[in-house]
């Protein structure tokens, strides 16, 4: 928690840059071609932790109330979660037993 | 912020006179709506993952010029983000010019990343991509990627009109800081969104 008057400037910057490089790095994974899994895996993980930084400096959550992270964040996983369990699988189904 | 929020009591806070989170009306509408958008983009981005899984996918993009092109598109997206979070600065401390100034910035990115992707769009409709047919394999490979990839250019393109109107009056002082805040939070959403695309779209649709 800091204070609203002082300035961020040195770390939005650094955010920035930390964002940047890890856009780097799913580039270079893009180019060198792993498997299907290590590729999802590896670019899924990646957008997550851009995502944790967009959230926590760019839109402000690390320096509100920790209350509005958790109202907003939960949902939003539990609702993503159920996607993921529930309907993503049955996509292998088709892809074993045909249209 | 202390003053607009000051801290509540417990007593207060359920009696309904408190602000339990602590930001204005304005902000937590805006991250309602994000929510809600996110889960948009996420059923969108569930389906097309769907899709990809029990079909025959194709990978048609080159590395170069493709990927590096949707790569400079990233940069693009994510320097605005940047320069977006200099303005809502700028707006905290009352510094109604350089909030004008960092705002336009922002804009000419989101207006650069829809020229470029535009350009992006034209190339791939002159391959013979549209949302009915692919000249790659599956059909449904031209419709995920213009319904994920319109959609988000969507946004982008609200987005640079909704920052405009707050540019402008937020120059007048028809707008406050917290307005600035609210269009900043929209933007970094725009960009946020696009971390997802341009990994489940582009890149692993790399040719190998």
């Amino acid at each position: 928690m800091s204070t609203h008057t002082e300035s961020h400037t040195g770390l939005f910057i650094k955010v920035w840059v930390a964002l940047l490089v890890l856009t780097l790095v799913e580039i270079v994974l893009a180019y060198i071609q792993l498997g299907h899994v290590a590729m999802i895996t590896l670019l899924m993980g990646l957008s997550l932790v851009k995502t944790v930084l967009i959230m926590a400096y760019f839109m402000h959550l690390k320096f509100d109330k920790p209350a509005l992270s958790w109202m907003l964040c939960v949902p939003m996983v539990a609702c993503m979660l159920i996607m993921i369990g529930y309907f993503f699988p049955d996509s292998y189904r088709i892809l074993e037993f045909g249209p | 912020m202390s003053d607009a929020h000051a801290e509540p009591t417990a007593e207060a806070t359920w009696q309904g006179g408190g602000s339990p989170f602590a930001v204005g009306h304005k902000k937590l509408g805006m991250w309602l709506f994000i929510v809600s958008d996110a889960l948009t983009f996420g059923a969108l981005l569930m389906a097309y993952s769907y899709l990809r899984v029990a079909n025959d996918w194709p990978t048609p993009f080159d590395f170069y010029p493709a990927i590096i092109f949707s790569s400079v598109m990233t940069l693009v997206l994510l320097s605005s983000s940047l320069t977006m979070v200099f303005g809502v600065s700028c707006a905290s401390k009352g510094d109604r010019a350089g909030t004008k100034k960092w705002i336009w910035a922002t804009i000419l990115g989101g207006l650069l990343f829809v020229v470029l992707h535009s350009y992006e769009w034209n190339h791939l409709i002159h391959e013979g991509l549209t949302p009915f047919s692919s000249p790659y394999g599956t059909p449904l490979f031209g419709a995920t990627f213009f319904t994920l990839t319109g959609l988000h250019m969507t946004h982008v393109a609200i987005g640079v009109v909704y920052l405009a109107v707050i540019a402008n009056g937020f120059g007048r002082g028809k707008y406050d800081a917290e307005d600035v805040e609210v269009v900043g939070l929209y933007w970094h959403f725009v960009d946020l969104v696009w971390m997802f695309i341009f990994p489940m779209v582009y890149l692993l649709s790399t040719k190998v």
